[in-house]
């Protein structure tokens, strides 16, 4: 069974599990207290990882680790501030994309209020991407439940002039000339909590969206409502929510070697928001969401929780792992495609976001 | 002027592990300008302070000779020769 590490980011610290020989060992809290909204691991260049923490105190910030979490490193400059120009102040980093293998040094951070930030030092500090924080929508987007955020970020993995990002509410916007310019990218996505047209330009409230680095050209997408793909770089959506047993969650991750499989976490909605039946399930479709199956085999039967739209992730083994992380402050690991499950973790505090890496 | 900051023990470390900052400030100087001077030598700890816009940090207060500074003139308040300037958390969070 392959090495992982796991970096598990709480609303009070991060955690790390470390997979050796079919053993995990989980160890934390690092950075106590601070709220770890982001958590990234770039294997470009050994390996690096990076976490967006806040304290409630303090502020926010991004910290690296290029010895597994032995030792933090932040610098003294905020690694990222709005120019003052703005007017604004960093919230909180939702997100840490390394950029792609052509550019190394690039890593992309999307945060509170709603912007993107790009580093080329591999992530020790950043600039504000001003063509979208400069875009004629922004007086409209709105904040949804958690905030006003940029909370995916989705480089190209060949072609670094290329990135899609999403928002909530605002919707996915996507550039094509490295940042300078972006559009909106919504076509037949809907925003039902807007009656006046229920499928604007802009405006939706997207959970998530993942891409296949295999076929760039692909995404999926998990709305306030709705579930999605995209097989032409987001120029339009289909909806893939038929077999679900709900529409609405938070998390879609697909696998990292096989382009038709993508995974969920749905939650029922919008008065209640609960796991259908209250069971603790993660759907897996393998036919690019033609179809859906209910993965349970090791998990609880009784399960009131949610699975947030970061803390669902998979790792890059063949067969793949994948893992879970709950508001009750559970983790889950697959490492069989999502076939089997085991608690990895318990008695954590909320899991806001998770990666895994091969070692 | 000299004024001193007198920091609780969690932030210390953004400062060398000193548990007091002395700073050495001309004219009249608020508040505000403490932090200025301070982000000079210590730009670790003054963004824990205040944010980029130069706002104190909501859960963090400034007592300035037993009153914190946001009863007096906020970032605005005005220091005194031999003023000391305690950072105390606030009590928060579950």
């Amino acid at each position: 069974m392959v090495e992982v590490l796991l970096l598990i980011g709480t609303r009070k610290g991060l955690w790390l599990g470390h997979r050796r020989g079919g053993a995990w060992e989980v160890t934390g809290p690092h950075l106590p207290m601070a709220e770890i909204y982001a958590v990234a691991a770039d294997t470009r260049r050994g390996l690096r990882l990076l976490v967006g923490a806040s304290s409630t105190h303090y502020g926010p910030s991004v910290v690296t680790s290029d010895d597994l979490g032995r030792s933090w490193q932040e610098p003294q400059r905020a690694p990222i501030s709005f120019p003052a120009d703005t007017g604004a102040a960093l919230e909180r980093v939702w997100q840490l994309a390394p950029g792609p293998e052509d550019r190394q040094e690039v890593v992309y951070a999307g945060a509170e209020p709603s912007a993107v930030f790009r580093s080329d030092d591999g992530g020790r500090s950043f600039e504000l991407v001003r063509g979208l924080w400069e875009h004629p929508d922004r007086p409209h987007w709105e904040p949804g439940g958690g905030g006003m955020a940029v909370h995916t970020v989705l480089p190209h993995p060949h072609d670094h002039a290329r990135v899609l990002v999403a928002m909530s509410t605002g919707g996915v916007y996507r550039t094509a000339d490295g940042g300078h310019s972006w559009e909106a990218a919504n076509r037949g996505v809907r925003a039902y909590f807007l009656p006046e047209d229920e499928y604007p330009r802009f405006g939706q409230c997207v959970h998530k969206v993942a891409r296949h680095p295999a076929k760039p050209e692909r995404f999926f997408l998990q709305n306030h409502h709705g579930v999605y793909r995209s097989d032409d770089a987001a120029d339009s959506w289909q909806s893939i929510a038929d077999g679900l047993p709900s529409d609405f969650g938070f998390p879609i991750a697909t696998h990292p070697h096989r382009p038709d499989v993508v995974y969920g976490f749905p939650l029922t909605a919008d008065a209640e928001r609960f796991p259908p039946q209250g069971r603790c399930r993660v759907y897996r479709s393998e036919d690019a969401g033609g179809s859906w199956t209910a993965l349970s085999a090791g998990l609880p039967e009784r399960f009131y929780s949610a699975v947030m739209r970061d803390a669902l992730c998979v790792d890059g083994a063949d067969p793949a792992g994948v893992y879970f992380g709950s508001r009750s402050g559970e983790v889950y690991a697959s490492a069989d495609d999502g076939d089997s499950w085991q608690q990895v973790a318990a008695h954590l505090p909320d899991v806001l976001s998770l990666r895994a890496t091969v070692l | 002027m000299r004024v001193t900051l007198v920091l609780p023990r969690t932030l210390r470390a953004e400062a060398g592990g000193a548990g007091k900052v002395e700073l050495d400030l001309a004219g009249e100087p608020t508040l505000a300008a403490v932090l200025d001077a301070v982000g000079r030598e210590y730009p670790g700890l003054e963004r824990r302070l205040r944010d980029e816009t130069r706002a104190l940090r909501r859960y963090v207060n400034f007592y300035l000779d037993g009153q914190e500074c946001r009863a007096l003139g906020g970032a605005d308040s005005p220091m005194r020769e031999g003023a000391e300037i305690r950072v105390v958390a606030s009590v928060a969070g579950g």
